[in-house]
């Protein structure tokens, strides 16, 4: 049903690979996108770095100025060593969510990061990264990020908990920040779209009726274009803030 | 470019480059030092910037609050499950998740300082 605003995010099965444990593995139109934003984000660098030309023509111009963004972003929040150690991690992030989520607008494709399979296994990612980064450098002083300096130390075991708990809650706000921006904006501009449809079916009244939900929903796409660069945006950021935790733990 | 030029005339535009690189290292370290440093959890700076920024600071931390309440109502539920605590498990780390929930709130709104005291 064209109407329904659910429909757009409904996984679709392309191949059957094999089978694990009685699941099935399949190749799904996710999987599919997934492989295209890779070989775009990837091809579209080595292509557009390919003339080296110093003065950057305008395909080179966006590929040095996304490079000069995260690097900013990188340098900012965690640091010269930050930058050394993370830089690449940081960049695959952003550019695969921003060409993800810049697929998802163009009208007909499928979203990927309106699930939250996917987010939550890159927010993951990041949190063990953190983790085991953080333990690697710092060995057991790691644990230091959960002791706030100052703290009486008759309420410090409930200071520690919260802190273990604020922790650990990181990467459920991290993935369903990116899941939830993407799917709520996916179904208000379907749901707004499909006035437009349902005011014409009344005639001509209608018609002009549905100039209204034409013009929302024209301001909707705009909206949406900044909120699918904003959130992979606020995914790196965030994802550098918490991999300084792990260089810097405790301060 | 500059190269078409007699020479003096390029000497002239080096030196007044180097003046300009110097007078806009200045700028740019004056202007460093005025902006505040990106606080935690915080996408682009999102004071007044309209409806956008404002929905998704909303959502920023509405998301943080809830990480907090649900990942202590799960804790909470393992414990239960798992130890037999039942129903202090749920109790007890249900409200850390929603102090945790709240720290969180309260740090990505730049209310209290990012874990360094």
């Amino acid at each position: 049903m064209a109407a329904d605003p659910i429909h757009q995010f409904e996984i679709k099965k392309i191949a059957t690979l094999g089978e694990i444990g009685g699941v099935e593995i399949a190749f799904t139109n996710s999987a599919a996108f997934m492989i295209a934003a890779v070989i775009f984000t990837a091809g579209g660098l080595v292509l557009a770095t390919a003339g080296r030309s110093l003065v950057p023509g305008r395909v080179q111009s966006v590929a040095e100025i996304t490079y000069e963004f995260v690097a900013d972003m990188v340098r900012s929040a965690t640091g010269d060593e930050g930058m050394r150690k993370f830089f690449p991690l940081v960049f695959s992030l952003f550019s695969f969510i921003l060409v993800l989520n810049m697929f998802g607008m163009i009208p007909g494709l499928f979203t990927v990061t309106s699930h939250i399979v996917i987010t939550a296994v890159l927010a993951l990612l990041v949190f063990f990264t953190v983790i085991g980064v953080g333990l690697y450098k710092h060995g057991f002083r790691f644990f230091r990020l959960f002791v706030p300096s100052g703290i009486p130390i008759v309420i410090m075991p409930l200071i520690v908990a919260i802190e273990v708990m604020s922790f650990l809650s990181r990467p459920i706000s991290h993935s369903v920040r990116l899941f939830a921006n993407m799917l709520a904006g996916h179904i208000t501009l379907k749901v707004f779209a499909s006035f437009i449809v349902m005011l014409g079916g009344l005639g001509a009244v209608g018609w002009a009726g549905a100039i209204l939900p034409l013009g929302l929903t024209t301001a909707l796409i705009a909206l949406e274009f900044l909120v699918a660069f904003l959130q992979a945006y606020v995914f790196a950021i965030l994802t550098c803030i918490y991999l300084n935790d792990a260089l810097h733990p405790g301060h | 470019m500059a190269d078409d030029r007699p020479p003096s005339d390029r000497r002239g535009s080096a030196a007044e480059d180097a003046a300009l690189r110097a007078r806009l290292r200045r700028l740019g370290e004056q202007i460093g030092a005025l902006t505040p440093r990106p606080k935690a959890d915080d996408g682009p700076s999102a004071q007044g910037r309209g409806d956008p920024s404002n929905l998704a600071r909303a959502l920023r931390l509405s998301s943080e609050f809830i990480a907090g309440i649900l990942l202590g109502g799960f804790i909470g539920w393992l414990v239960d499950y798992f130890l037999g605590w039942s129903p202090w498990g749920l109790i007890v780390f249900l409200m850390l998740g929603f102090a945790a929930g709240t720290l969180n709130a309260m740090r990505s709104a730049g209310l209290i300082r990012p874990q360094d005291k």
